[in-house]
């Protein structure tokens, strides 16, 4: 087995990264920290998943959140798509394999994925809402959140999602206040079958090695990592038995990119910085260039609005 | 109880391919004190600690409790997170989706807080008093047991068995209940005597 | 690897695998020989035919069990053919046994595609190898069937043949239901049980000497020990424990305090049969919902309705202490009908209290209380201490029926308002009650008065010692509460850790663990050792089953056996037969194909009114089941609003080309029900729950989640219990709740 997380410490302990470890911070420039991090990752092996959601559990014990008791809509998963309570979810998937005619039951714990280079973050016109540590951690700062749910639109994973009690957008901060203290994720340490491990980057990409050449053993010979390059690589990342074809687990992405507009938008802030352009033509010019001709925009747009509904309690 | 056990053991016997990841040394060791504003407070610091056993199946995994306030030193306790244990052989800190929310288990709206009552044919119940509540099983119970008590058989041979009231007991609680609750219950001749074992 | 499986089959499937290990010579042959009965002659007259073992009385439902045992020579000892060559030894009648059940029938039966059992079989017959190891882990689910003993019984005969009782990674685990549903039945609280599995005197056993004689144990091998011939020993260090001083020689140690029971015992199902009946007065539930948990919810509200009185301790709202109160369609009763008093107590629950609890690998916890238990809410210590301590008083100022055995019960704690977890747990282990002089050295104290009993192997049959329960004996000895201890080293990664808490018996980790080495003491297999004998005696990772000094190829590894083997065939130990045989559940969507005639399990107890509330597959084509889910833990998760909200409303689960036959939609509502009730739910279409082919018919399959109820965070529903049907196993009574039919329909959902 993996070596278990550690019991967390009562005992106080300063928090081990902060502040001077940023290493982009929306819509501001920050100066180039003076160490850098050892990269931290969360790994998902899907093939160990069996879709308990002790992870769901312990994130939502843990972040003090809860989710309101909804309906059964004729499947399992529950909520149905991750909610600013529900920072993370189960995404169960009955897939026929064309090759051996098993049914095989995929299941895939969404929620933030801490791109290297965060679309979210990019997006995101309110100076330090969205920060980037350089252990690879992305976090939001709700102090500073506007609520403007552009962050949506530029995470190419579709995950945030805005509280409609405080207008502020909410996703996976990989327990940064955990990692901070030396402890891993609630939702690693809760899952039972180590479907969900956490340590350096480096570690998990060695431990994702492992998992795949069993399951290569195993005759699942498209096993790999999805580790998507379009962002830069990840910070969680999954072990999937059939890595070719990551759209049948619950659509992930094939080769999630930031939309070029995003990329666009970023360029026009770090070069006249939000305060000089003014935040209402910032966000009307931001607006213009999403609500144009782009289509996987609107489908955001109109997908953002339907996903805002459930509440921090 | 002994805090201490580290988990080494663990680390030492869990290398498997990979090096066992040490935390501490994910490139923050002998870093001073940081803050960010985006990293909520770590809300463990400097509260009561305390071993307990998940209350659901009979896995047996073992959590640490965490309340402010203890008990121990003849304080209130209030419970505020539920978390696997590292330490415990059976699920060295996992939990299953019931374990990761004991919490809310404990703090359920549902949780009882008073004896009540409800009278035959009554639509309610109503608070009583443990006085109130513990005489009155006991003058059922006796009333009951002095009318259907059998003492001998009808080939005069001594039973000493009561069948007309029975006892389901709980197989949550602990041992040390259990044994409680056989010498009472038994002690009264009850043998319509069972528990979740067969059910 | 996915092999599907008709709910209820269960027997003939794992028959199948032995049959297709025996023919394809997958026998782990020196295990077999040396640690089963496998050579034991069995009597002439024994047979098997047509679903029926020889003494099948139909009108009384049950069996003469004369013939089911073995051929005994003039010296008391059984008869043996150790070249497994005679035809009526125990594997050769197993051999005809199991002949019927070919790949072939197992398709039949159980719906499994031939080319999935195969694939099973194979993998687990490679497991007869000394080297490779097969462990089964099973839950309650498996005995939920009116035949559901025999089905772990067939699991456990499969293990034997493969050598995989008493080795590393090896047995048959339950895993059971409830945090300390172990201890519970260990401590003995059940209708015939006495703690550490004595049991309860019969009517017939009028006195100390009768009871004993049925209990002496001899040995049926030469120079076999027979464990249980200790009986008398723990027996009556129990009885110390209960009544103290007034448990004395001279009254036979208050034998006469003990009820006897008329008959086999009053399982939960004869409780409510009885209830039912108008024949109970008053009813305790203890951290138990059976409006929700037992079969027949009509029955069981009717039942309840007729008592007197109920009583619930529990730390959390309950469907049966609020039976009476109307909450629509989902408890549909009159409340001013009902004239039953209902009196709630509020318990503290496992965050609120300290003590221990046994898991399933028999392992002893100790924990500790980290919360202030909400309002009044309190230790079912004090309250049952309350319900003594008032009892008595009222029997002191008003005399009555018998109470010597409540103003005489052992009740020497500190504060008898409250017994401390540390008082009952020290009486659970048992202590020196008079001091014990070496018999040949005077000068020698073996016991010394005052003392905890280091083990049950200091207990007596004197008096002069007592022990609540002889297999915690070791738990809180001199050395301190050893269940308490956490020192998480597991040398050679074994998996036993044994300096962790403590099991029982004697901090043994796995039991029968003499069989993980062969006749000669050398481990099966050298990389995985638990016990070996190095020449003079057994050493090894684990506590030794057997004397430390008993010589390999003496005394047999099975020592609670007074044979010092396991069984293949149970002798006339169980009620349906010494080996297990396919029946269908009593309501079954197809016959019997190898026992048309049969309904269920033959010698099945079923009372008259419920025989009567069986239904058909012509009326309830479907088979369904019931389970439970991760979210969920039986009927307390409700109450977690976590739990709540990650598995909110009850569904049941069918196939797609079932939902297809029936426009049933994905999300959409139906009716399911049976000839006991009626229920509406979501449904959930999945592909996971296919049509299977039996005999050449397509059964569907409704699976029935068990989680909701009327009070708690989720949202209002029913369970499995509207639907399923009275009738539990031949021999312990569990419910049938994992087989019964049902017929199902869309319907418009609820107006919002």
């Amino acid at each position: 087995m993996f070596p278990p997380l550690p019991n967390p410490t009562v005992k106080p302990t300063p928090a081990q990264f902060g502040e001077q470890d940023l290493i982009r911070r929306s819509a501001s420039n920050v100066a180039p920290p003076a160490r850098q991090l050892t990269p931290v990752a969360k790994l998902i092996d899907t093939s160990k998943c069996i879709g308990c959601k002790a992870c769901q559990a312990a994130c939502l014990e843990w972040n003090d959140l809860r989710e309101k008791v909804g309906f059964n809509s004729g499947v399992l998963d529950n909520p149905l798509d991750l909610t600013p309570a529900s920072l993370t979810v189960m995404r169960f998937s009955e897939w026929i394999n064309p090759e051996t005619q098993n049914l095989e039951w995929l299941i895939r714990k969404d929620g933030c994925m801490h791109c290297a280079d965060p679309g979210c973050l990019k997006a995101c016109p309110a100076p330090g809402a969205i920060v980037q540590y350089s252990n690879g951690i992305v976090d939001f700062d709700h102090d500073r959140c506007i609520g403007c749910g552009y962050c949506i639109k530029g995470c190419p994973f579709n995950i945030p999602r805005i509280s409609q009690v405080d207008h502020k957008a909410y996703k996976c901060t990989l327990c940064s206040d955990r990692v901070a203290v030396g402890q891993g994720p609630a939702c690693a340490k809760a899952c039972p079958t180590q479907a969900i491990v956490f340590g350096t980057k480096e570690e998990m990409k060695q431990h994702a090695e492992g998992r795949i050449k069993d399951l290569k053993s195993r005759g699942f010979k498209n096993a790999g990592l999805y580790d998507p390059p379009g962002v830069g690589g990840t910070h969680v990342m999954y072990v999937l038995h059939h890595a070719d074809k990551p759209e049948i687990y619950a659509n992930l992405a094939r080769d999630p990119r930031i939309s070029p507009i995003v990329e666009l938008w970023k360029g026009v802030t770090k070069y006249a910085g939000l305060a000089a352009m003014g935040g209402f033509a910032a966000f009307g010019f931001l607006h213009y260039l999403i609500s144009g001709p782009n289509k996987v925009s609107e489908e955001d747009e109109k997908k953002a609005e339907q996903l805002t509904g459930s509440d921090v309690s | 109880m002994n805090m201490e056990i580290s988990r080494r053991q663990f680390m030492k016997s869990a290398g498997g391919g990979v090096a066992g990841t040490t935390l501490g040394a994910l490139g923050f060791g002998g870093i001073e004190a940081a803050l960010a504003s985006s990293i909520r407070p770590f809300k463990l610091t400097g509260v009561t600690e305390t071993r307990n056993t998940c209350t659901y199946c009979a896995v047996g995994c073992g959590i640490i409790i965490y309340s402010k306030g203890s008990l121990a030193k003849g304080e209130r306790a209030d419970i505020f997170h539920v978390e696997g244990d590292a330490d415990h052989p059976t699920n060295r800190g996992t939990l299953c989706p019931k374990g990761a929310a004991l919490l809310d288990m404990v703090h359920a709206e549902t949780r009882l807080k008073h004896p009540m009552l409800r009278k035959p044919g009554s639509d309610k119940f109503e608070q009583i008093s443990w006085d109130v509540a513990l005489d009155r099983i006991a003058r059922l119970m006796k009333d009951d047991r002095d009318k259907n008590f059998v003492a001998r058989n009808r080939d005069g041979v001594t039973v000493n068995r009561w069948l007309s009231t029975g006892f389901l007991a709980a197989s949550a609680t602990t041992n040390e209940t259990a044994w409680t609750t056989y010498k009472v219950v038994r002690s009264t001749g009850m043998l319509v005597f069972d528990n979740q074992a067969r059910v | 690897m996915y092999a599907p499986i008709r709910q209820g089959t269960d027997i003939a499937f794992l028959l199948g695998v032995i049959k297709y290990c025996v023919d394809n010579d997958k026998v782990q042959w020196e295990y077999t020989k040396a640690f089963t009965n496998a050579p034991y002659i069995v009597k002439e007259g024994f047979g098997y035919q047509d679903g029926l073992f020889t003494g099948y009385d139909e009108a009384k439902r049950d069996y003469n069990r004369s013939s089911w045992d073995y051929e005994l020579g003039p010296d008391g000892y059984v008869v043996s053919d150790d070249t497994l060559q005679n035809p009526r030894c125990v594997w050769n009648l197993l051999k005809q046994h199991i002949a019927i059940y070919t790949p072939e029938m197992v398709e039949r039966i159980c719906g499994t595609p031939k080319d999935k059992f195969l694939k099973v079989a194979q993998m687990i017959s490679e497991c007869s190898s000394p080297t490779k190891t097969m462990t089964s882990m099973y839950a309650l689910g498996w005995t939920q069937h009116s035949k559901g003993s025999q089905n772990i019984r067939a699991m456990a005969m499969l293990q034997l043949i493969l050598g995989n009782i008493g080795v590393r990674g090896g047995g048959m685990n339950a895993l059971r239901g409830h945090s300390n549903i172990q201890g519970l039945t260990d401590i003995g609280l059940m209708s015939n049980l006495i703690p550490g599995y004595l049991t309860i005197p019969t009517e017939k056993e009028p006195t100390f000497d009768t009871y004993m004689s049925t209990r002496g144990f001899k040995p049926l091998r030469p120079d076999q020990m027979s464990y249980w011939q200790n009986y008398k020993k723990f027996f009556v260090s129990f009885l110390k424990s209960m009544w103290g001083p007034a448990a004395t020689p001279e009254n036979n140690f208050a034998y006469d305090y003990l009820p006897k029971l008329d008959l086999p015992g009053y399982d939960i199902l004869r409780a409510f049969e009885l209830m039912n009946e108008g024949k109970m007065t008053g009813y305790f539930c203890q951290g138990f919902n059976p409006l929700l948990a037992f079969p027949n919810r009509k029955k069981v509200t009717d039942a309840l309705s007729k008592l007197k009185f109920l009583v619930v301790m529990d730390p959390l709202q309950t469907e049966t202490a609020r039976f009476w109160e109307n909450h629509g369609e989902h408890n549909d009763v009159n409340s001013a009908s009902i004239q039953t008093e209902v009196i709630q107590l509020p318990t503290t629950c496992f965050a609120e209290d300290t003590g221990s609890l046994t898991n399933s690998g028999r392992q002893l916890h100790w924990h500790w209380a980290a919360g202030t238990p909400p309002g009044e809410a309190k230790h079912d210590t004090w309250i049952m201490a309350q319900l003594h301590l008032r009892l008595n008083e009222l029997y002191r100022k008003e005399g009555g029926a018998f109470p010597d055995a409540m103003l005489n019960l052992a009740w020497d704690y500190k504060d008898p308002e409250e017994p401390s977890p540390e008082e009952l747990a020290k009486e659970l282990n048992g202590s020196v009650l008079e001091t014990v002089i070496d018999p040949n050295d005077p000068t020698k104290v073996l016991l010394e008065k005052g003392k905890q009993v280091v083990s049950f192997a200091a207990l007596r049959d004197d008096g002069k010692t007592a022990s609540a329960c002889w297999i915690y004996s070791g738990c809180y000895n001199e050395a301190g509460n050893n269940m308490a201890r956490r020192d998480n080293s597991d040398p050679d990664e074994t998996g036993a850790f044994s300096k962790w808490a403590w099991s029982w018996p004697v901090n043994r980790r796995i039991i029968y663990n003499r069989a993980s080495a062969d006749t000669n003491g050398n481990p099966w297999d050298p990389s995985r050792k638990l016990l070996w004998w190095d020449g003079a005696k057994w050493t090894g990772y684990d506590v030794p089953d057997i004397a430390p000094n008993a010589k390999p190829g003496v005394v047999g590894p099975y020592i609670m056996n007074p044979e010092g083997t396991a069984r293949l065939f149970t002798r006339g130990m169980m009620r349906d037969g010494p080996f297990p045989t396919h029946y269908e559940p009593f309501e079954s969507p197809v016959v019997n194909v190898i026992a048309p005639k049969i309904r269920g399990n033959p010698v099945a107890r079923v009372f008259k009114a419920d025989m009567e509330q069986f239904g058909e597959a012509s009326e309830f084509p479907y088979a369904a089941t019931s389970y439970r889910l991760t979210e969920h833990f039986h009927y307390w998760t409700k109450h977690s609003h976590i739990n709540a909200s990650l598995q909110p409303e009850f569904f049941v689960e069918i196939s797609e080309q079932l939902a297809r036959e029936k426009n049933i939609q994905l999300g959409g509502w139906v009716r399911v029900w049976s000839k006991r009730g009626s229920v509406k739910a979501k449904a959930v279409v999945t592909k996971r729950i296919a049509p299977l082919i039996c005999d050449g018919k397509t059964v569907h399959v409704v699976g029935i989640p068990l989680h909701w109820g009327f009070i708690g965070a989720a949202k209002k529903g029913w369970g499995p219990n509207s639907l399923s049907p009275f009738v539990g196993d031949a021999n312990i009574e569990t419910p049938e709740y994992k087989a019964f039919l049902v017929n199902i329909e869309p319907i418009a959902g609820p107006v919002a």
